[in-house]
């Protein structure tokens, strides 16, 4: 799995990035869901070519505190789809790529802009810890070409631009 | 009463080899077939029975099962308990790659005659889909007499005498039909990225190389796995393929297919959950003295998740 990015990029924490006018970002909303026992989900955001081929992951958020007999690394493979298409052989933590689980509200996370300009789906899959498993796609052109699609539970609107 | 009654007559009647009707298939059910990192355990439910995963008839034996981690080590298995309908048992993922678990038992039975009387060697009775070779033991409390291929119910006809092996045979025996038996029946267990040791070809039996990987298998995706005999690619191979979980559907939807030219067998899947899939295979060509014929089969449990 190909883990550059940019080299000045920052470890996002919240909120929005000063990006070059010439990247695309994408903003992920986690929801807020109303039950007695809630935990932050884990989210990951990868770009996969639409004819076919290696999926590139942009961001993954899971319980990077986590060690023991558990550690936090145990729950990626609910993260399915993206487990199968290539998160499996991803070494995390991952600089630029892996974060801390999330509270609800909305972030923006730049994308790469060392891709081969064309056609990607850029999707979004979501499981929450008793909760449900989500996945979001959105097709985008790179490097312009921006889309948005909504998650129904698990996942509020994901957005390209 | 007049059920029983009526059993042990049926039974009585059976002399020799019928077709099996049985269609009571061996599986084994792990508790995933993905894991991240190399610190979980898989448990495995292994029952011999009808429906799948339903057991609701016999357990299989767990010191039958074996290991192998990815690098082709064996490994083992802990906590092995054996209960009235299933065994179960749990083995420690401790490295990346792809596991293998299960059974792997190879047998020559048939039979042969001594004057006018038939004689069996080898199992005690046909080999059901999934596991050649002997029945598995019988579980404390298990009814008698109702296993399929046993001879002859309690009071019926007398049981069919029979050797252990084929060194056994008298010297004085006519008609020896001997059939050479090979089958594995294995679960595949990835804990992180996969590793191809886990399908490297052994020019042995009936051999499964999947093209779509068994840890990466989703319902919306065909399925493709190329079955090898004596290591080259196997047309016209049967393989039934069955869905578990048969009371939550309408159908039971199992599909009875076949590896194409190219060895190939590709599979759509109905529903995603847990897959019973039996290959086997016979021709002429066994390796054993005096055999006239060999079965070959593969069984492994895959998991089909939603897309």
């Amino acid at each position: 799995m190909n883990k550059k990015v940019l080299p000045a990029l920052p470890l996002l924490v919240a909120g929005t990035f000063a990006a070059p006018a010439s990247a695309a970002t994408v903003s992920v909303t986690v929801p807020k869901v109303n039950v007695a026992e809630y935990h932050k989900p884990y989210v990951v955001g990868w770009l996969e070519p639409t004819a076919g081929g290696e999926a590139r992951t942009v961001f993954v958020w899971y319980d990077l505190k986590k060690g023991g007999r558990e550690p936090g690394t145990k729950w990626l493979a609910d993260l399915r789809t993206w487990w199968r298409k290539g998160g499996r052989s991803l070494k995390v933590p991952a600089d630029g790529l892996s974060g801390a689980t999330r509270a609800p509200g909305t972030y923006k996370i730049p994308i790469p802009a060392n891709l081969p300009a064309g056609d990607y789906v850029f999707k979004v899959e979501a499981a929450r810890e008793t909760g449900g498993r989500e996945l979001v796609s959105v097709p985008i052109k790179l490097p312009r070409g921006g889309g948005s699609a909504s998650g129904k539970t698990e996942l509020g609107a994901v957005t390209v631009r | 009463m007049r059920y029983r009654h009526a059993m042990l007559a049926a039974a009585a009647v059976v002399i020799g080899f019928s077709s099996p009707a049985t269609a009571h298939r061996q599986w084994l059910l792990p508790s995933t077939t993905t894991l991240a990192g190399t610190s979980e355990y898989v448990t495995v439910d292994a029952a011999v029975s009808n429906d799948l995963f339903y057991a609701d008839h016999v357990p299989m034996d767990p010191s039958q099962i074996k290991v192998w981690a990815p690098d082709g080590t064996e490994g083992k298995i802990e906590n092995a308990a054996t209960g009235r309908y299933r065994s179960t048992f749990d083995v420690k993922i401790d490295k990346p790659g792809t596991w293998v678990i299960g059974t792997e038992r190879s047998g020559v039975m048939g039979t042969f005659k001594v004057g006018a009387e038939t004689w069996r060697v080898g199992g005690r009775g046909r080999p059901g889909p999934g596991g050649p070779g002997a029945m598995p033991p019988r579980a404390p409390g298990a009814p008698q007499g109702e296993r399929p291929g046993t001879m002859g119910g309690p009071g019926g006809g007398a049981p069919m005498k029979s050797v252990a092996s084929v060194a056994e045979i008298p010297a004085n025996a006519t008609d020896v039909t001997l059939t050479e038996t090979y089958g594995r029946n294995v679960v595949f267990i990835t804990a992180d990225a996969p590793t191809a040791n886990a399908y490297k070809p052994t020019g042995k039996g009936l051999e499964f190389q999947p093209i779509t990987q068994p840890g990466a298998l989703a319902s919306d995706e065909e399925g493709q796995f190329r079955f090898l005999v004596d290591g080259k690619p196997a047309a016209n191979v049967a393989v039934t393929v069955v869905p578990g979980g048969k009371k939550f559907r309408e159908a039971e939807d199992a599909q009875e297919l076949k590896t194409g030219a190219d060895g190939v067998l590709r599979v759509k899947w109905p529903v995603p959950g847990m897959y019973w899939l039996n290959a086997s295979y016979s021709d002429a060509k066994p390796t054993t003295p005096r055999a006239t014929e060999r079965r070959l089969t593969f069984t492994t449990t895959l998991e089909v998740v939603a897309p």
